[in-house]
């Protein structure tokens, strides 16, 4: 089940081969989801369950598939298995597919998935393909997670919507940093925590 | 056989798109009538929002929205109402409903467990990515506001999405659409400025200036229309026009 190259599929993705900071890729969605926790949860589960599918689908398929026209035929799978995920939120669970509309189509253009389909799926069999796609999407949840802690905690003073920060700063001259509810900081602190993820993974440093 | 022959590739496109198309068609009929229902009720658990009641649980909406809503009406930018068959307001689809001049102006008149009358008006318009909508609780004198809702297609999450949350839809109540007797509406504007024609205001959200601005937009546009409904209540209602109340946010 787990053999050493399946492990590598599943953990890699987590820090040393992470789709955000070292893939760089589905940056941006990381910055239009992370000014609050709560959204940036909701797209890191999306993005799990679907990456994860489109991937064992295509793999599936990979045999089959012409060569001239695979990405056509991946974003037909990916756009078809979304769609089909949002009409049944629709139908069986209204509320959460309101929280979750605008995520549907930041799921269809994340090139986290075209990139993963395209590197990993068409080459592998489902199995570790599953693995990868569950890897690849949790950690970019890790990357949005931070991203949106630090966004929701300087930016409103709460986390998932409660206030942490308490009355008493406020009331002696302390300011939320609107600032950081804004798109730049989103990009800053992605370059922050990718500094910080390359000054410890030595091997990740360029000449 | 040969995978990049034109022949293969275009069959392949070809069932590929029938096969998909057909899966999502039926997916989507069959879910149709129970997406309808879940949407109505929606539509329900907004307005009732706008008037600050909830439903006790999800399988009663429609029990309890009927039990407050008690008349739908159709008014003339008058102010007389010309139709009042039932659900002729709730029906209305706003979307369609856009140009001025025809314009069908849908009111739902609703009595609160107090006693007390409020009038809901719904309203339509753009945000950033795609339509925003909300209704307007007015109290039946035809100036403060009860309470207001409002929703989105597609405002970014964390930032034009809020216009969805209690915080925001909050700071309408109480607002005054009338000053001195003259409409002046409500506007959204950015903290610290100063709206021109007087109109009490409201603090925009930080960082979604394009969607505060719509809401603001689709207010003027919406409520505007309602000038002589509004007026004919004040006429009506016992008169307390002299405790209009100017305080307006610094």
């Amino acid at each position: 089940m787990l053999s050493k190259k399946n492990k590598e599929a599943l953990f890699n993705p987590l820090s040393k081969d992470n789709p955000v900071l070292v893939q760089i890729l589905g940056i941006c969605s990381a910055l239009a989801v992370t000014a609050s926790l709560e959204p940036a949860i909701v797209m890191g589960i999306s993005v799990i369950c679907v990456l994860a599918f489109s991937n064992v689908i295509i793999s599936f398929l990979r045999k089959t598939i012409p060569t001239n026209i695979r990405i056509i035929v991946q974003l037909v799978v990916v756009a078809a298995l979304v769609i089909i995920v949002q009409q049944v939120l629709i139908a069986y669970n209204y509320d959460v597919s309101k929280q979750l509309s605008v995520f549907i189509g930041l799921i269809i253009t994340n090139c986290i998935l075209m990139g993963r389909l395209e590197a990993f799926a068409m080459h592998n069999s489902p199995w570790p393909s599953f693995l990868d796609g569950i890897g690849n999407g949790l950690g970019y949840t890790i990357v949005l997670l931070i991203v949106a802690f630090f966004r929701e905690l300087l930016g409103s003073g709460t986390l998932f919507g409660f206030k942490v920060i308490p009355q008493w700063c406020y009331d002696h001259g302390y300011e939320n940093n609107g600032l950081m509810i804004l798109a730049p900081m989103a990009l800053i602190t992605v370059g922050c925590i990718i500094w910080f993820h390359r000054a410890h993974n030595k091997e990740l440093q360029e000449d | 056989m040969n995978k990049n022959s034109n022949i293969y590739q275009m069959l392949y496109a070809a069932v590929m798109v029938l096969l998909v198309g057909s899966v999502l068609a039926l997916i989507y009929m069959a879910l149709k009538p129970k997406q309808d229902e879940n949407i109505a009720n929606d539509t329900r658990k907004q307005i009732m929002s706008a008037l600050h009641i909830a439903a006790p649980d999800d399988s009663k909406v429609k029990e309890t929205y009927e039990k407050y809503v008690i008349q739908d009406l159709l008014v003339d930018r008058d102010g007389n109402i010309v139709d009042s068959t039932k659900n002729v307001a709730f029906d209305v689809e706003m979307k369609k409903n856009v140009k001025l001049a025809d314009r069908k102006l849908p009111v739902m008149k609703c009595v609160m467990d107090d006693g007390s009358v409020k009038y809901v008006l719904p309203m339509y318009g753009a945000g950033l990515w795609g339509p925003i909508w909300g209704y307007i609780a007015m109290n039946d004198d035809g100036n403060t506001i009860y309470g207001a809702n409002f929703s989105h297609e597609g405002e970014t999450p964390g930032l034009g999405a809020r216009i969805a949350d209690k915080d925001f839809q909050d700071k309408f109540v109480d607002k005054h659409l009338f000053l001195d007797g003259k409409f002046k509406g409500v506007v959204v504007l950015k903290k610290g400025q100063k709206s021109v024609s007087g109109a009490e205001q409201i603090d925009a959200l930080t960082g979604a200036t394009i969607t505060s601005l719509g809401v603001s937009a689709m207010l003027e546009d919406c409520l505007t229309p309602y000038e002589a409904f509004l007026s004919k209540l004040q006429g009506a209602a016992p008169a307390n026009d002299s405790k209009i109340n100017d305080n307006q946010p610094e």
